[in-house]
């Protein structure tokens, strides 16, 4: 597939989603038990975003020991659970991140 | 009644301060798309087709990773697929629109729209309030168009070593961050990372991500099941 298509096929399935949402769906849809677990996919989808890519290496096995990514994660995961902040949580990653490969 | 315009003003006035995060986020995907080896001229597109922040981070760390198309595809609409929970809410406040205007607006709505506008459609009676909801829509596109571009130019300005791929993972975490302090969220979390990272090079057709975001809600199926019997 060539890349126009696939990117016509991603905006095609993300519209649709929007689209159902407010023309399709109706409130009446989802019981309580459905809307609750839908309210996990975050949790559920995300971390398989975030953890191979902090976890592994280019060649993608798997990297603990010398890796500055996981301490530096760690550090905007804490920082993020206080400060609440999509901003803070970013930057302070970045910062702690370029401090470790950089500078110790 | 207020005037559409004035509206549509409040909806920009309103959405401001979430476009804050969203500048740093559209810098990283343009510079990111380019390291990834897509045109300046299809990552833009990208971000005119798509114009949804998840869904394009998603795309392009598959594309590098060589997953293939049907996958990658198939992942985009996994992680589109909270916005079905939106849906419940929002409809009700929208259901006497024409349907010309649902099919606006659908393009609008992505998640910092969807969030400011619902508190404004709650409140308000009025006809034309839909029009908060555009105005929220057009400043999130607008800073998400430029934010691309300004990307792209710099893209090849920043050096490789400064890592800048790492801010992938940095914005995802970001968007949980509420997520953390709560007990079946944290498990959650943990389980499908881990499904994902130890899975990464076993699973089929690079399908990690779809196997780990499922057993993820598997298991806070149960959790839930399991919470409420001990209440």
């Amino acid at each position: 597939m060539s890349n126009w298509a696939l990117i016509i096929y991603c905006g095609l399935i993300t519209y649709l989603t929007r689209f159902s949402m407010i023309a399709l769906i109706k409130k009446e849809m989802f019981n309580d038990r459905i809307r609750q677990v839908l309210s996990y996919v975050p949790s559920a989808i995300f971390p398989a975003i975030i953890f191979p890519a902090i976890f592994l290496d280019n060649s993608g096995s798997i990297l603990i020991g010398n890796n500055p990514k996981i301490l530096a994660a760690l550090i905007a995961t804490l920082i993020g659970i206080f400060s609440r902040s999509i901003i803070a949580t970013i930057f302070s990653g970045l910062a702690s991140y370029w401090f470790l490969i950089f500078v110790v | 009644m207020k005037s559409n315009l004035k509206v549509f003003l409040k909806g920009i006035f309103d959405v401001s301060p979430l476009m804050i995060p969203v500048v740093p986020f559209g810098l990283i995907f343009g510079v990111l798309a380019i390291d990834v080896g897509f045109s300046p001229l299809e990552t833009m597109g990208m971000s005119l087709i798509v114009f949804g922040g998840a869904s394009q981070i998603v795309l392009l760390q598959l594309f590098s990773g060589g997953a293939s198309s049907f996958v990658i595809i198939s992942s985009v609409g996994a992680v589109n697929s909270r916005h079905l929970l939106y849906g419940a809410v929002v409809s009700e406040h929208l259901s006497d629109l024409k349907l010309i205007w649902k099919i606006i607006i659908s393009y609008f709505l992505i998640d910092q729209a969807y969030a400011i506008s619902n508190e404004y459609l709650k409140r308000n009676k009025d006809q034309n309030k839909y029009f908060h909801l555009v105005g929220a829509g057009a400043t999130c596109w607008v800073i998400w168009q430029s934010t691309t571009f300004l990307g792209i130019i710099l893209g090849a300005a920043i050096p490789e070593k400064l890592g800048l791929s790492f801010a992938i993972p940095l914005t995802f975490l970001a968007l949980l961050v509420n997520d953390f302090r709560k007990f079946i969220n944290f498990i959650v979390i943990i389980i499908s990372g881990s499904v994902a990272t130890f899975g990464f090079n076993y699973i089929p057709f690079k399908a990690y991500a779809i196997v780990a975001g499922l057993t993820g809600l598997l298991v806070a199926t149960i959790l839930i099941k399991m919470v409420k019997t001990n209440e």
